[in-house]
């Protein structure tokens, strides 16, 4: 029988030899859930295909299809007014529910986990719980939430507003929660009062939130699939007089995915094209914001 | 450490080869993915059956409502993909005809009664098989009408159709029962309208060209559209639910008329089984719209319902798939199941149907009216095509003004051109 190990070095050096057996497990989900079908995605998107399996090269068509296509780039204008839009009202929103539910009021926890709760249900569920609320309200002034682009957009605001703020009020109240006491008591004797207190400290304090926050916001707000799909599903769609089609509240990731089924054979490699440029978009909005917010966070 | 690796190889290894041995027994075995939830059941039964008869394994995966397109895609990628498969239109033949086996002069085909519900590519290859077909129209509840004080024998134009409709809607209140059921626009009703009965544009259309569509046209006429309002308008305007609020849905049409609230429903014959439940002597009439001569129209037959044999599946599984074709379409027991859960099969050794909507179609023909084929399976980019035309019937019902009508002209003849070009432009 073998000599039980003892003190650190021992116990590092049997972490250091089984260290690769655990990491091994992540890194083979890694790349099997997201490297490989990433690489596979980027190649896909340079081919003609019906199955992955028969994919022909074709070089960059799919992506000058997927560029001059107008409805691509509606979609991305309507993506980008909605992400803004949502982006602000849900941070604003759920800066303010954190901040008030950081007063020490009663029921603060209650309130907290109500909030929190429709973060819980799926984007789906969520599309058709509330288009029946909104066409329940619509119905009254004899038009339905799939009728009127106007009322599309402001639907699909609601809907994640509602879905996100809870999620976001977590963040920031914990962001509020680690300000430093003696920051607060030394602005309130310095004579501050609760407005230069809150942007004065308050809020550069709690920058790591905020910064988190909005590429949460922005990321989710370009990514928005399941509620958009549920909600309007496009819809209303304008047709031209010369017989084409426009979706009024289609988004990025829907555009994609209905590019894909569509019928046409060079579809699916054209929307493979599309999701390439939609990450790029992604990403580079990402990170670009989160290169400008960090910028702003103070060092304690 | 080595001992592990080893081991963890060696199971890798070993799933791998139970992975890649997964479809290939010698025997042969038939994957069929079935595109209907609702026959889900009596095909696990019908596969059970043949389990049990001849001991060949046949693995049925029905995919959730409105998914087939994408379960296919997925399915046919995968190590073991299915053997039997549908291709029920001209955009899927498109798709998939160099997944499928030319069945021309295979012994199932040798068992078909018609070469009407086959579809062929455009090399002439046979892609797929209709393995039964169906008819749509309205769905008429004869009680309700005699209750109403008409006779069926009024229905046999669009002026008669509209007089009795118009009278009982007109009557609802003190009759305890509207003329149509609901007329929802959510995508679990809308293909009634933008899918069926949209198919009488097409159809006269067809017909005044002189012969069977093989494709689809670039182009459509205008000619038919106004008889395709006479007949929407009549459906939305005289029914249980007010135009102005079909756009989201949530009537059930089905109950509605099952329930005796609604004396007529547009739909097809798959709705026989439940519909016959409460109202068994509920019959089938035409889509009569006003078109000159259509005393003398019948049902819209056809199929959607095709199989389609995986050109790329070993010639063991293509040879069960085969097998188990010829076996569902002669064998007593399946057939009768078959039947009873599809409608009718055009095979010459099937059961008999005892749909009595189909055995109307059957009437139709026999007294000499002209059956409308199912034009509408070559619509272009058809869920596209149709969310438009959804789109523009809902601005309609909520405003039945000329200006929203010529929308849906619009998207449903400019549509089909510009779906077409984007298409094949």
């Amino acid at each position: 029988m073998s000599k039980k190990p003892t003190g650190g070095n021992s116990l590092r050096r049997q972490m250091r030899k089984w260290s690769p057996l655990f990491l091994a497990a992540v890194v083979a989900a890694f790349a099997i859930g997201f490297v490989w079908p990433f690489v596979q995605g980027i190649y896909l998107s340079f081919c003609k295909f019906r199955l992955i399996r028969d994919a022909e090269l074709i070089g960059f068509g799919n992506y000058l299809t997927a560029l001059q296509d107008e409805g691509f780039r509606k979609a991305f204008w309507y993506t980008a007014g909605f992400a803004i839009v949502s982006l602000v009202l849900i941070n604003v929103l759920a800066f303010a529910v954190a901040y008030a539910l950081t007063q020490g009021i009663r029921g603060s926890n209650l309130y907290r986990t109500v909030f929190f709760m429709p973060n819980l249900i799926g984007g789906i569920v969520l599309g058709y719980i509330w288009s029946m609320i909104f066409d329940g309200i619509l119905h009254r002034y004899g038009t339905s939430i799939v009728e009127n682009s106007t009322w599309g957009f402001w639907g699909l605001v609601i809907l994640v507003c509602w879905q996100q703020i809870g999620y976001m009020m977590i963040i920031y109240i914990a962001g509020l929660q680690a300000v430093p006491e003696d920051m607060l008591e030394a602005a309130k004797i310095d004579g501050a009062n609760k407005w230069q207190t809150l942007f004065k400290v308050t809020i550069p304090n709690v920058m790591p939130s905020i910064t988190i926050c909005t590429f949460l916001g922005l990321t989710n707000g370009f990514k928005l699939f399941d509620q958009n799909l549920a909600l309007t599903g496009g819809m209303p769609i304008i047709t031209m007089a010369d017989g084409t089609s426009i979706k009024t509240t289609e988004m990025l990731a829907l555009n994609i995915y209905s590019t894909f089924y569509n019928s046409k054979s060079t579809y699916p490699g054209v929307a493979q094209a599309k999701a390439v440029l939609f990450f790029l978009l992604v990403a580079g909005l990402g990170l670009a914001q989160l290169a400008y917010t960090r910028k702003r966070e103070v060092q304690q | 450490m080595k001992k592990f690796l080893a081991l963890a190889l060696a199971l890798i290894l070993s799933l791998s080869l139970v992975a890649c041995g997964g479809g290939g027994s010698s025997k042969g075995s038939v994957y069929w993915l079935n595109f209907k939830p609702e026959s889900d059941e009596a095909l696990q039964q019908i596969a059970a059956l043949y389990k049990e008869k001849k001991g060949v394994e046949v693995k049925v995966v029905t995919a959730a409502s409105g998914t087939y397109s994408q379960t296919l895609t997925a399915e046919m990628d995968k190590s073991a993909p299915p053997t039997l498969f549908v291709v029920g239109n001209a955009n899927s033949v498109k798709d998939w005809s160099s997944y499928a086996l030319d069945l021309k002069d295979t012994p199932i085909a040798k068992e078909l009664n018609t070469d009407a519900y086959n579809l062929y590519d455009e090399n002439g290859k046979l892609v797929s098989i209709g393995y039964c077909f169906e008819c749509y129209g309205i769905i008429v509840n004869p009680d309700l009408i005699e209750k109403a004080g008409h006779s069926m024998d009024e229905l046999k134009n669009f002026a008669g159709l509209k007089a009795v409709a118009e009278d009982i809607h007109k009557n609802a209140a003190t009759l305890g029962f509207d003329a149509f059921s609901s007329c929802d626009m959510d995508p679990s009703s809308s293909w009634r309208f933008t899918g069926h009965m949209v198919n009488l544009v097409y159809y006269y259309q067809e017909r005044d060209g002189g012969s069977k569509w093989t494709e689809c046209p670039a182009t459509l006429s205008n000619d038919y559209v106004e008889n395709y309002k006479n007949l929407y308008d009549l459906c939305i305007n005289n029914s249980l639910t007010d135009p102005k609020d079909l756009a989201t849905g949530g009537h059930d049409a089905e109950a509605e008329f099952k329930s005796g609230k609604a004396a007529f429903f547009v739909n097809g014959s798959w709705e026989y089984s439940a519909v016959s439940e409460t109202v068994p002597n509920a019959t089938m009439i035409p889509y009569y719209c006003g078109v000159s001569g259509e005393e003398k129209a019948g049902l819209n037959c056809g199929t959607e319902n095709c199989w389609a044999v995986n050109a790329k599946a070993s010639e063991a599984d293509q040879q069960a798939t085969m097998d188990f074709l010829v076996w569902l379409v002669t064998d007593p027991e399946a057939s009768r199941i078959a039947v009873d859960t599809f409608g009718a099969m055009p095979y010459k050794n099937a059961q008999e149907s005892t749909n009595k909507f189909l055995a109307a179609a059957d009437q139709y023909a026999a007294n000499g009216c002209y059956v409308m084929d199912w034009a509408t399976n070559y619509q272009p980019a058809v869920d596209d095509y149709r969310a438009a035309l959804v789109s523009a019937l809902n601005a309609y019902n909520a405003d039945q003004s000329a200006a929203n009508w010529e929308t849906v002209r619009t998207a449903m003849i400019d549509g089909w051109a510009a779906q077409y070009k984007a298409q094949n432009g």
